[in-house]
């Protein structure tokens, strides 16, 4: 069995290496992700945020559920660990 | 428990670099809005001058200056700062997270998302900061007791 472990990430490969063909050039501004949202947010954001880092404005203003929903994954990884895996001894644990 | 690590040089060379590495996470943090940075970045590099630390200046020590607990309170008071940046424009009848809705009167629009923008920003350093002390101080193997 063990050409099939070099069969099934060849054919993924494969498979990439064809899907890529389709995708656009780089910087293409006709491409799909360039011509929806892009635009207006590269002309409103100093406007609208008056903040120079567009990066920023769409980060933390216009896409702020999805930094917010992030901040939940970090603030969760951590309370876990501190609920679960307490290494700094409790009275209890003695 | 982690033992101070007994060599002068270390010592010496942590204590000059931790204002620094401070000075510079607060600065990653406020400067988001002009170039690279933001909340993520500006709290791990806070995150790691606390790492430093410890692992220079020994737990015992800086378990006094600044404990276990405080890192999961600054943690969640962080992610709380943004949940209530979100909540303030929904009691003035805007949608969640429409910073032009904050409560800061006398400033046009545009600055009072700017400084929407920052008050969540800094709720995210302080988030990230509390949250990756909390793993360094409960995942860490130590030395035995």
């Amino acid at each position: 069995m063990k050409w099939l472990e070099f069969l099934v990430p060849g054919l993924f490969l494969a498979l990439l290496i064809y899907a890529e063909a389709d995708l656009p050039e780089r910087g293409d501004p006709e491409a799909a992700a360039s011509v929806h949202v892009s635009p207006s947010y590269i002309e409103r954001s100093i406007r609208d945020t008056k903040t120079p880092n567009m990066v920023t404005a769409v980060l933390a203003d216009y896409r702020g559920y999805d930094t917010l929903g992030e901040t939940l994954v970090i603030i969760t990884a951590g309370l876990a660990v501190f609920l679960i895996l307490p290494r700094i001894e409790t009275p209890r644990s003695r | 428990m982690r033992k101070r690590y007994e060599n002068p040089v270390v010592e010496g060379v942590a204590r000059l670099m931790v204002p620094l590495i401070q000075i510079f996470g607060l600065y990653v943090i406020t400067h988001g809005h002009y170039g690279p940075g933001g909340g993520f970045q500006g709290g791990v590099i806070l995150a790691a001058s606390l790492m430093l630390l410890r692992l220079t200046l020994g737990e015992e020590y800086e378990h006094r200056r600044f404990p276990p607990s405080l890192a999961v309170v600054l943690a969640t008071s962080g992610m709380l700062l943004f949940v209530l940046a979100g909540l303030f424009p929904l009691a003035w009848g805007a949608s969640y997270l429409n910073y032009a809705y904050l409560p800061i009167p006398g400033l046009p629009e545009p600055e009072v998302r700017y400084l929407g923008i920052l008050i969540v920003e800094v709720g995210i350093g302080m988030a990230v900061w509390g949250t990756l002390v909390t793993l360094f101080d409960h995942l860490l193997g130590g030395e035995a007791q």
